[in-house]
Parts: C-alpha cells; structure tokens; sequence
C-alpha cells in the first residue's frame, strides 16, 4: 500500500516568524504536510520568541519561569522556552546571519529553493535587513512572500508596535468586550488576533499558491493583523455601517439568547456556561432545574420578556447551580437538549473524555525539553489524517540538512561557515558572557 | 486583474458565521460560491441582527450583507428527491463543498461524503461542527459562550473577583470559520496536486482548545510548569512600568508592555526627562520590587495620562517604545485616520440598503485582488443555476417552486 501524501508535502516555506502570530500561521501549514524552514541567528537572538539567550534569575522566579519546564531554563534556554515550543513543531531551524553579505548570500539561495517567505515581524525589520519583496522577487520571481505587521505595510501606524492586545483595542474590540457594569480597566488582555491572523495568512498563501499553480507567478501579500480581526467584530461594524450606532459591551449576554450566562458551581473557581436560544429550550432548563412554573411566568414567558428579565432569573439558575459539579450539570441539561458547556480550567481540559476520545492529545519527546502532551492539529482530515511528526527544533538542529541537501554547500564550504559563525546550536552572546542579574 | 481564486468551484451548504466566514473568504478572493439555502427562509442569518435601519427584513441583516459577499444564492430542499439529485449535480463539477450542519444531517439525506466521492472523487468537503463527527459529545449543543468556555482560555479572562467573561459578540465562531478557510484550501491543493480529494472533520471545540489566543500557550505552560499561566487577575508587570488598561482625558488605553530597559524613555514620555537616572526608580530593589514606589510612578503617570487624549497616548508611546493602543468605539474606528490611509472601508451597494460602508480586504495581494461584490438576495441566482448551468426550463422552475423544491 503506498502512503498518501500529505496535502502540503513538496512545499518549502522560510519561516521568520515571531511571537504567535506568525508561528501559528506556519503550525497550519506545516500540521498539513508544508517543510518549514526557520531563519535563526546566533547573533540576533529572537528574545521574543525563543527568549533571552541568558535568563535572568529576576525573570524565573517571576512569570517568565514558568515557561521553561520545571522553571529551569537550563544551559540552553532558548531550547526550552515554551513560548517557542508551543508553536514549533515541524520547523526545522538554520541559523544565518543575514546582516553579513555572505549571509544574504545564503539566504538567497534558499531564497531560490522555497516557495512561501512568511514573516511577521515590525514592518521595519524586512526594510532594514533589505531582504523586500522587491529585492527577493528578482531572486526567484515565483516567491510567494507575506508579510503580517500588527497594523500592515502602508498608513500612518505602520511602524506601530502591537501585540493582539492593543491592535484589537485600536479596532473596536477592547471595548466590546468589558463587563457591563465596569470600564475598560476590568480586562483581561486578549489576542485574538493573532488567532485569526495566523489563520488568514495561512489562508492567503494558499490562495497565492493556488494562482501559482495556474499562472506560475508568485506575489506578495500584505495582512494588517488588526484589519483582519476587524472582520469579526461584523455584528458592531455593520450596524455602525447602517445605522451609526455605536454598540457597547454585552458582556455575558446575547441579544438572540436569553438566558445566557457564567453561573458558580460547586469547588474552588468553577463555572459553568447555560445558554437558551428557543422557547423549547427555557422549557427544558425550567423543567431540569426544578422550576416548571417559570415557563409561565409573565416575565420569562417568551424570549423577549426573558431578554429584559435576566437579571432576575440569574439568580435562581444561580441556586441550582451552586452545590452541583459543572459536568454534571453540563451533562444534564444537554442531554435535555439545552445548550451548556463547563468553563473549563486549564487542567481539565487534559482530562476532557470528548477529546480523548476524538485522539486530540499527543505525546511529543523533545530532547531538551522532555516529554509532554501536546495539543494535536485542531485540522482532522480524514483520508490523510494530521498528526504530530516532529518535535519543536533545537537552535540550529537542521544547518546540515539545509546547508548540504537543500543549498548544496560542501563539507568544506560548512565547516567554513561554522568557523565563521553562521553555523552553530549556542548564540554568540551566550558563549561570551555570563550571566548576569537584569536591571533596567 | 484575476482573482486568486479564479476558476474555483464551491458549493456552500453553510449557515449562520463560521461556515459563511470560511465561504467567504473564498468568494472574497475569487473562488465562485453557490450558496444553496433552504427555500423557507434561507439561511437563519438573515434573522439576525444588526438590521439596516432596525427593520428585520430578510434583505437587510448587516451581518448576513457581511458574511456572504460575492456569494451567489439558489434555495433548495435537500430533503426532496430532487433537491438531493440537483446537489449531486453541483457536486458532480465542484472543487470544495462546505457544510456547517450537524454531524447526522449529511447522513440522513444521504449526502454524507462516502456518498459524494462516489460521484466526485476530487472533492473536498468541510464539515464544520460543534464537537466534531466522533466523540460523546457529538450531538450535544454549542453557543458561542460554551464553545468559548470549553475551549480552557476563557476560565482565564476577565477579573478574579468576577465571573468568567466571554469575548464580544461572536468572534469565536469567525475565528472558527478562518480556520476552516485555511483548511479547506490546503485540502484543496492537495486534491489538486497529489489527486486526493477528502473530507475535513473540523470540529469547534478542538479549534477553541488549540487556539493561538493564548490556548496553546496556556496548555503548553501548563505542561511544562504545572501551573497556569493566564489566570483572572488584573494585569500585573514584574517592575513599575505600566502594563494594562488606563483611563486618560477622553478614554481608555492599553498598554501592552514593552522591554524592561524602557524607563529612560517611560520618562520621556511623560515629559519627565528629569527622573531617567534617579537611583530612587532604578535600584533593582524599587524599581522590580517595590509597591511604594510603583505607586509613585502611576500617580505621575496619572497626571499625564489626564492630560492627553487616547490618540496622543497612543502615538506618544509608540513613539517611546511602548506597545499602546487607544480603546476605540466602532465611531472612533470609522474615524480612523490609519484605516482610511489604507482604504480598509469599501463601499458595497445593495437594492436593499443602498451603499454602505463594509470592512474590506482580509489581506492585500499584489497581483490578485480582492473583490468587493454584494450578498445575494434569497434565491437571486435560481435561474442562473438551474436553467442556464443545469438545463432546467422556465417551466421546470415553476412546478419546483410549486412542489417545495425550490
């Protein structure tokens, strides 16, 4: 029986990409079979991605700790960092410096062998490292390059820095999302945009391949992270759009829902989610919460009155749900066929029978890093079905397969380059300086 | 110019936003979408809000204009004989058939993806459903607020003294949608170049829990450290720099960090250049460890914050390094002066509506455009689709309309 190839096999992707973003858009592509190429420098450390070279002891014992696997960065952090590892499977890492001319030499030539050059980073880096569309476009016309600044290439915020959490308050949705009876200081930073940004840009490039495959020329794609997650906010665009009003926040609620809600339930911290969008529904919830004579209520008889009224019927779902486990109540209701869900911890959603079931956790050794269960591609097909094929790269892992297989240098020409530091598994900083405390 | 997706066919047996997202951002960029809704009433988006002038019509759901753009609309009843003989026919030619319905529908009508390879082995076909096409939460029920809240991220958002909170609106099911979009084209390629068509089990709940915002990080911190890493809580920075959400002369804005080395230009921006090199904010011990001292900073940067517009906040701190945005309304987003620099808003024109402004281009491709053509009316394209494409008469339309099929 001969294997089925894997939907993007055969397609090379460089990948410069940072943060979550980016990272997420090549987890998309690579989960589906795309060979990944991640440009690493031993002289310019991505601290944003695979943190300090060095880490400070400030940093561990702070929050930045839990990122590495019993708070222990090791002598190889960068390794070990999960907010890297999170988002690097299936990328194989090459370390360059493209600062030197020898550099953008060998970037070039993988320039020539790749069809995707995805980045994310401030919309001066590309600029300033000369490495342009425009300048990889004589390199190999048929590249396909996207690049996904926070607010796009053009307009006056071009060289704003953003994270999804201030590039969404700038569209609209910081403010949509507070409680209602606070301001916007209640919130918690958010970022969906880079959810829907590393969608898209995944997206994108396959639209441009698809056009590739017809015609055989490449392109370049500009993505405003912000612009994108726009799209999402429809309901307070396109009523601004039609009727210039200015939505604010809903909280819990839902205008075609009622009730809906996040009601306390029995243990440390724990909700669960109750949303009604019918009669028939309501009926249900009254009848599994022991309160049949709710439906003839005046006040919750239909969905309109039960709109205005929630504040009153908050509470006495509240009751029920109290001394009650956020499963069970879960699985009650929805067998009554009224629409629930757990608000599930952290924790728990490890140990959710419905994603055993489904296969959604898979176990990934890392050399550095140990063994630990991940979460598996969240694209099941079902011919070619995805799985975890390889573990998040070390600093460097892949220089010989990139350097030898893909751009031909010889043993030779390699060690050449190693000697002169574009090769190698330790940034240059970390040989050379010891660690030492941050100040400011 | 082309569209990059020219010459893509897809039939879309969508509802609601995540199907209609992921179709429409094929439509957007040039695949052709025929939208096949169900004669009585078509697709429920249409009975939702926001409605052009508050008048619930049909025709003038903002967010039904919105999700189906350059779509085009035929009804049919797929649970007649020849409403499940015409889908055949369409997916006979199609590249890609969407569908958002529950996992036992497909099956009942016998349209379920064994069936539709047998006439079309190309095809890729997306389900999109709650919890997936396996598993013991197959049929259960899903709202944007219990997708969200099984994801594991929303335990995680809002305050500690407060319940949980959802995002707004329902961007978790466009989130939803995007991905599917990504999904279904890379499928799509891949029954293209290695000739294997399939079908995508695309299930919400498993797309919430490996989400970029935050899920993944969140899981895979948990997995290293065995704690969690986004909990309630207010924002807190590991030094006296500001972090989180702060009132100003006429609003909000966030500040999302920024490096550690900043307080020189912390100074600066708040037109204190005289604080730089004071020891009193410098020595680690007060400026990583000391409450006092952190209340001394945001009582000056108070000051400043009262005297400055979200706007000026915003550029001031960009300019000094930080990561600031100003909280916007949907008004302020209109006004926009980065947005309108870019064209972002296109003006799409509608006989119900007239012209309104729509957000524009996800992304901008420098050969192949986006494209920025209306949603179309209830069953607009019927006598395209079945006269012109399948061969059906005028007549023919009439007793299929008579007899419920259309």
């Amino acid at each position: 029986m001969t294997t089925m190839k894997l939907p993007l096999e055969g397609i090379r992707v460089i990948d410069m990409t940072i943060v979550w973003a980016g990272p997420f858009a090549t987890v998309l592509l690579g989960d589906m079979g795309a060979e990944l190429i991640r440009v690493d420098s031993l002289q310019h450390p991505d601290v944003n991605t695979r943190g300090q070279p060095i880490v400070p002891p400030a940093q561990i014992s702070g929050g930045g700790g839990l990122q590495y696997p019993n708070r222990d960065p090791g002598p190889r952090p960068w390794n070990r960092n999960t907010q890297f590892n999170q988002t690097g499977r299936h990328k194989k890492s090459f370390t360059v410096d493209l600062q030197r001319p020898k550099g953008r030499e060998i970037f070039f030539r993988l320039v020539r062998q790749s069809d995707i050059f995805l980045e994310n980073n401030a919309a001066d880096v590309v600029e300033n490292l000369d490495i342009t569309y425009e300048v990889l476009s004589k390199v190999n016309p048929h590249l396909i390059m996207m690049s996904l600044p926070a607010f796009g290439g053009t307009g006056p915020y071009r060289h704003f820095k953003a994270v999804g959490a201030n590039m969404e308050a700038v569209v609209g949705h910081t403010w949509l999302r507070t409680y209602p009876d606070s301001d916007p200081t209640s919130t918690t930073p958010v970022f969906l945009a880079d959810a829907c940004g590393g969608a898209s840009a995944a997206f994108a490039v396959l639209a441009a391949l698809q056009y590739r495959i017809k015609t055989g020329r490449g392109q370049h794609i500009d993505m405003s992270q912000s612009e994108n997650v726009m799209h999402c906010l429809s309901q307070a665009v396109m009523d601004y759009s039609m009727n210039g009003r200015v939505q604010g926040t809903m909280g819990n609620r839902d205008p075609a829902r009622a009730p809906q809600g996040v009601y306390p339930c029995a243990g440390e911290d724990s909700w669960v989610t109750i949303s009604c969008g019918n009669d028939e529904e309501f009926r249900a919830l009254c009848a599994a919460i022991g309160q049949p004579s709710l439906v003839v209520d005046p006040r919750f008889a239909d969905s309109v009155s039960r709109y205005r009224n929630q504040d009153v019927l908050d509470p006495i779902i509240s009751g029920w749900t109290r001394d009650k486990v956020h499963y069970d109540i879960f699985h009650t209701l929805q067998k009554a066929e009224v629409t629930a869900g757990p608000v599930l911890k952290v924790s728990e959603v490890f140990h959710d029978p419905h994603l055993l079931d489904r296969g959604f956790w898979e176990t990934i050794s890392h050399p550095e890093a140990g063994t630990h269960v991940n979460p598996g591609p969240i694209i099941e097909l079902t011919k070619t079905p995805l799985h975890i094929r390889a573990a998040p790269p070390l600093l460097g892992q892949h220089n010989e397969y990139v350097y030898k297989e893909v751009l031909g240098y010889s043993d030779q020409e390699y060690q050449q380059l190693a000697a002169q530091d574009f090769i190698g598994d330790t940034y240059v900083v970390a040989r050379t300086q010891q660690a030492t405390p941050a100040s400011p | 110019m082309p569209h990059a997706l020219e010459g893509v066919s897809v039939i879309d047996l969508t509802h609601h936003i995540a199907g209609p997202y992921c179709t429409k951002l094929l439509a957007d960029y040039g695949a052709e979408v025929i939208k096949v809704e169900r004669p009585d009433g078509g697709d429920p988006a249409r009975r939702m809000g926001p409605f052009f002038h508050n008048d619930p019509h049909p025709e003038k759901s903002g967010l039904f204009l919105h999700l189906n753009t350059n779509k085009r609309s035929i009804t049919l009843n797929l649970k007649t004989a020849l409403g499940k003989g015409i889908l055949k026919d369409l997916a006979r030619e199609a590249d890609i058939l969407v569908e958002n319905f529950h996992p036992r529908v497909m099956p009942r009508l016998g349209l379920d993806y064994p069936a539709l390879e047998q006439i079309n082995p190309r095809l890729v076909m997306t389900s999109i459903s709650n919890f997936g096409h396996t598993g013991p939460y197959r049929d259960y029920k899903m709202s944007e607020i219990t997708a969200y809240a099984m994801g594991g991220v929303m335990h995680g958002t809002g305050m500690p003294d407060k319940e949980p909170i959802k995002l707004a609106l329902t961007v978790e099911q466009f989130y939803s949608g995007n991905v599917a979009a990504s999904a279904t084209l890379g499928a799509f390629i891949g029954a293209q170049v290695h000739g294997i068509g399939q079908q995508l089990d695309l299930a919400i709940m498993e797309m919430q829990t490996g989400n970029q915002d935050r899920g993944i990080a969140s899981l895979m911190t948990y997995q290293y450290s065995g704690e969690p890493s986004h909990q309630r809580r207010r924002e807190f920075s590991r030094s006296i720099l500001p972090t989180g959400v702060y009132p100003c002369a006429d609003g909000y804005v966030q500040f999302a960090g920024g490096p550690l080395s900043r307080w020189g230009r912390f100074c600066h921006m708040i037109d204190r250049p005289d604080l730089a090199n004071d020891a009193h904010f410098t020595t680690p011990e007060n400026f990583f460890a000391s409450p006092e001292v952190k209340q001394e900073v945001e009582t000056m940067l108070y000051a400043w914050l009262f005297q400055h517009t979200k706007q000026e906040v915003m550029e001031k701190g960009q300019e000094y390094g930080y990561l600031t945005g100003a909280i916007n309304t949907m008004e302020d987003v209109f006004n926009d002066s980065h947005l309108a620099a870019r064209e972002f808003f296109v003006e799409i024109d509608h006989p119900f509506t007239g012209p309104l402004q729509y957000p524009g281009a996800n992304f901008k491709m420098s050969e192949t455009p986006w494209r920025a053509g209306r949603a179309p009316l209830l069953g607009e394209h019927n006598r395209e689709v079945y006269c012109d494409r399948l061969g059906f008469s005028p007549e023919d339309l009439v007793r299929m309309r008579e007899q419920g099929v259309i």
